[in-house]
């Protein structure tokens, strides 16, 4: 596959772990905020790779992870209202709400369809006009601007029954909200790809600027993950601290400007609950009153179970970065992906799916 | 005919009887079915395989196949996996009202033709028609029944440290082809299913080594999980080599568009097979003289330490466990 | 997050792309680019082209780690 394929060549990926194993002096901890990395660093077995001067940890990278209970069970209860198809990314059938989950609702007879792309919720509202289609919108500010144009479109098709429940997020506030925790001491982040080719590098440089903390913006391939590292090494070793862009093939320091602007267009930030870390300011995304009639929170009167948290899952400790799935009591045992508690077990790219999946304790 | 199957066509009447004689025994035909008695009479003796599955696949017509040819390969295959020599099945459909007369047509002929290349005689059957919504257009269930060469025994139970583990082909063809066709996620793929009866080619690998330890077909869950469904019963770690496991490139490509890893998509004309060592290349080359063996590879081998795990080792080196599906596989935007 | 794949434009109709990747071909909104042309890759991510791929800086990436892996074995 042109432009994957060249990027995860072996031979290529030993040079970039040789000069990593020459360079690293300094023992360092870097934070990979994407979940999407998260997963490549686990496929590939990254941190057997790397020198023991070398510390990964994971950050609340998962717009699954970090979706609060309280936000799941309005989507649940939104799934009970006769007459409403809930569309859905499938990363979201699984995770446990308060009390049920979006799988449970579906068996109980919510009309509930997985779908790939907002495209397809918009096409599912166009074959069923005495239906309400309800998109449930999470991601961060890669798919925003998808759900943005979604509504866009729907409103050039004249679609009236096509609405949205946002639970976007944005990831710069949520940064600053853990760096500012001052629970985790970092020395460089790995910055998310696709959010970057969107919003642009220029969001991530009060990293650099306020904390000292070197940032590579890091694609997503085998050799993408390893070039960042060493970027990342190089700015440790020689004390600097810039926001530089290591996937220069997808990313420009301005972003895409279109994408930006229709987000801009249909979005305005507000306060969001993030699993883990409460509320942080302006880190999420409502509907703008001119687009109120695509708005589900408007539409529907959603009454969602008061939200309870389980016992025991330490799901927030774990996206701050602050503990790792090895400390939570529940993990492998109660929680594990066949019954997870939490969603962190749930999402392929939450922490601790990544590590049950992928090799607590493996001997190498 | 007319042109849809109906509520009556279920209820044993004239209706029934015109379907099942003009439907199936003539395109089915052999003279045991014809015979139409409650069940099928006949001789078998020495050790037998017997196995039963449903099938609920939608939708019921996919590039390369459809839940006829389905239904009789995945049989036909649980036979061949003890292996046995598949010789008699059964057939149950259950048929939502409203399926097409034509789309019946289609499937029979295809079981037909499935059953002929794959040396099996569909001997007794059934046919039950539900109302709307109650299947989703037709589910289909079967029996089959083979026997057993003496001096055969493969069992999953069987692996011993230092066997190696041999894939017949590549992997992730079936379920891939099935969901390009589901509405909401549709992409346009050349690939086709690879449902394929499998008897044949474990005919001539028993021929190739006797010594056979294990058979199976990587269908749900795919890969991984049934190689750890080998490892848990027989008691023994499994180590494979990504490098070595074959994908074809437009299945690597729709996992990477969805998010699913090949590793655990359905396959249904593939088989892992645990050999010992010394038996690895008769096994590989008899598999490759097959037309559904023709990219078989040796994949990884059998360890004592750790029972029960699976564990892979990518290009780098490094290793990582590989666990059985959870869940379904789900398209996935992280 | 952010699951997207590079993905060459085959054809434009209005605001949706035919596209291709490693022989598949799948029906892409380009909503968010609309600069896009036919015969450029695209950056698709549930559906939707989110960036042009800069194929010359795809080409210099390689070049630089082609560099580092001889450097380092010398």
């Amino acid at each position: 596959m042109k432009y994957i394929s060249e990027f995860r060549r072996s031979e290529l990926a030993q040079g970039l772990l040789s000069r990593i194993q020459r360079q690293s002096k300094t023992p360092v901890r870097f934070m990979e905020f994407c979940g999407g990395h998260t997963v490549t660093i686990f496929k590939y077995g990254i941190r057997q790779l790397l020198p023991k001067t070398i510390e990964m940890v994971s950050g609340p990278g998962c717009p699954i992870c970090v979706t609060a209970n309280a936000d799941l069970d309005k989507a649940i209860a939104l799934s009970q209202i006769p007459g409403v198809i809930i569309a859905t990314f499938g990363d979201m059938l699984r995770v446990p709400a308060s009390d049920s989950s979006l799988q449970e609702a579906k068996a109980g007879g919510a009309d509930v369809r997985t779908v790939y792309s907002a495209m397809d919720a918009l096409k599912i509202a166009g074959d069923n006009p005495d239906k309400s289609v309800a998109f449930l919108g999470i991601g961060f500010e890669t798919t925003a601007p998808t759900i943005a144009a979604s509504i866009l479109q729907a409103e050039e098709k004249g679609l009236k029954n096509y609405y949205v429940l946002s639970m976007h997020k944005l990831c710069p506030p949520v940064i600053k909200a853990l760096l500012d925790s001052g629970e985790l001491k970092l020395h460089g982040l790995v910055c998310p790809g696709h959010v970057s080719a969107i919003i642009g590098s220029r969001p991530w440089e009060f990293i650099a600027r306020d904390y000292g903390i070197p940032c590579v913006v890091s694609g997503f391939e085998l050799l993408d993950i390893l070039q960042c590292v060493e970027m990342l090494v190089n700015q440790v070793e020689s004390g600097k601290s810039q926001v530089e862009i290591a996937y220069r093939r997808g990313v420009r320091p301005e972003g895409n400007h279109e994408a930006l602007r229709l987000m801009g267009q249909v979005f305005e930030p507000r306060p969001a609950l993030w699993r883990g870390m409460g509320g942080v300011p302006g880190s999420g995304l409502k509907l703008r009153s001119k687009y109120q009639r695509f708005d589900a929170e408007f539409a529907f009167d959603i009454r969602p179970s008061p939200p309870r948290e389980p016992a025991g899952c330490i799901c927030g400790e774990i996206l701050r970065g602050v503990k790792t799935p090895a400390n939570c009591k529940l993990f492998g045992k109660v929680c594990t992906p066949q019954s997870p508690v939490g969603p962190c077990m749930v999402s392929s790219e939450g922490s601790c799916s990544a590590s049950f999946l992928y090799g607590v304790g493996l001997e190498g | 005919m007319k042109d849809k199957i109906l509520l009556a066509h279920g209820s044993g009447g004239k209706l029934s009887h015109e379907l099942v004689e003009k439907g199936f025994v003539k395109a089915l035909a052999n003279p045991i079915l014809a015979k139409l008695d409650d069940s099928a009479v006949f001789d078998l003796s020495g050790k037998l395989a017997f196995t039963t599955d449903s099938y609920v696949v939608s939708p019921i017509f996919f590039p390369g196949g459809d839940i006829g040819k389905l239904a009789v390969c995945g049989t036909v295959n649980d036979l061949a996996m003890s292996g046995a020599k598949p010789l008699y099945l059964s057939l149950a459909f259950i048929i939502e009202e409203g399926l097409l007369q034509s789309e019946l047509e289609q499937i029979v002929d295809s079981i037909q033709k499935t059953a002929k290349e794959a040396g099996v005689e569909i001997i007794t059957g059934d046919t039950k028609v539900v109302p709307r919504g109650g299947a989703d257009r037709l589910f289909i269930n079967t029996a089959g029944v083979g026997v057993i060469a003496e001096g055969v025994n493969i069992s999953g139970s069987n692996a011993k440290a230092g066997d190696r583990v041999l894939l017949s082909g590549t992997i992730g063809d079936h379920g891939i082809a099935v969901i390009s066709q589901r509405e909401e996620l549709s992409f346009a793929t050349t690939l086709k299913s690879d449902c394929a009866p499998l008897g044949g080619l474990v005919a001539e690998m028993l021929n190739a080594s006797p010594n056979i330890h294990c058979l199976r077909d990587p269908t749900r869950g795919g890969l991984a999980t049934t190689l750890n469904e080998l490892a848990g019963q027989s008691g023994v770690s499994i180590r494979i080599e990504d490098e070595k496991v074959p994908v074809r490139e437009e299945v690597l490509a729709a996992c990477e568009m969805l998010g699913f890893d090949p590793l655990y998509v359905a396959n249904e004309g593939k088989l892992v097979t645990i050999v010992p060592p010394e038996d690895a290349d008769k096994v590989l080359k008899a598999m490759r003289k097959n037309r559904y063996g023709k990219d078989a590879a040796v994949i990884g081998e059998v360890g004592a330490e750790k029972p029960g795990r699976v564990v892979i080792k990518t290009a780098l080196g490094a290793s990582r466990i590989l666990e059985m599906l959870t869940g379904d596989l789900l398209p996935r935007i992280c | 997050m952010c699951l997207a794949i590079p993905a060459l434009i085959k054809s434009i109709e209005d605001k949706e792309a035919e596209a291709e990747i490693g022989g598949i071909t799948r029906r892409i909104s380009l909503w968010l680019t609309p600069e896009a042309k036919v015969g450029d890759y695209v950056i698709v991510h549930t559906g939707y082209a989110i960036n042009i791929l800069d194929q010359k800086e795809a080409e210099e990436t390689l070049k630089i780690l082609r560099q580092i892996a001889q450097l380092e074995e010398d």
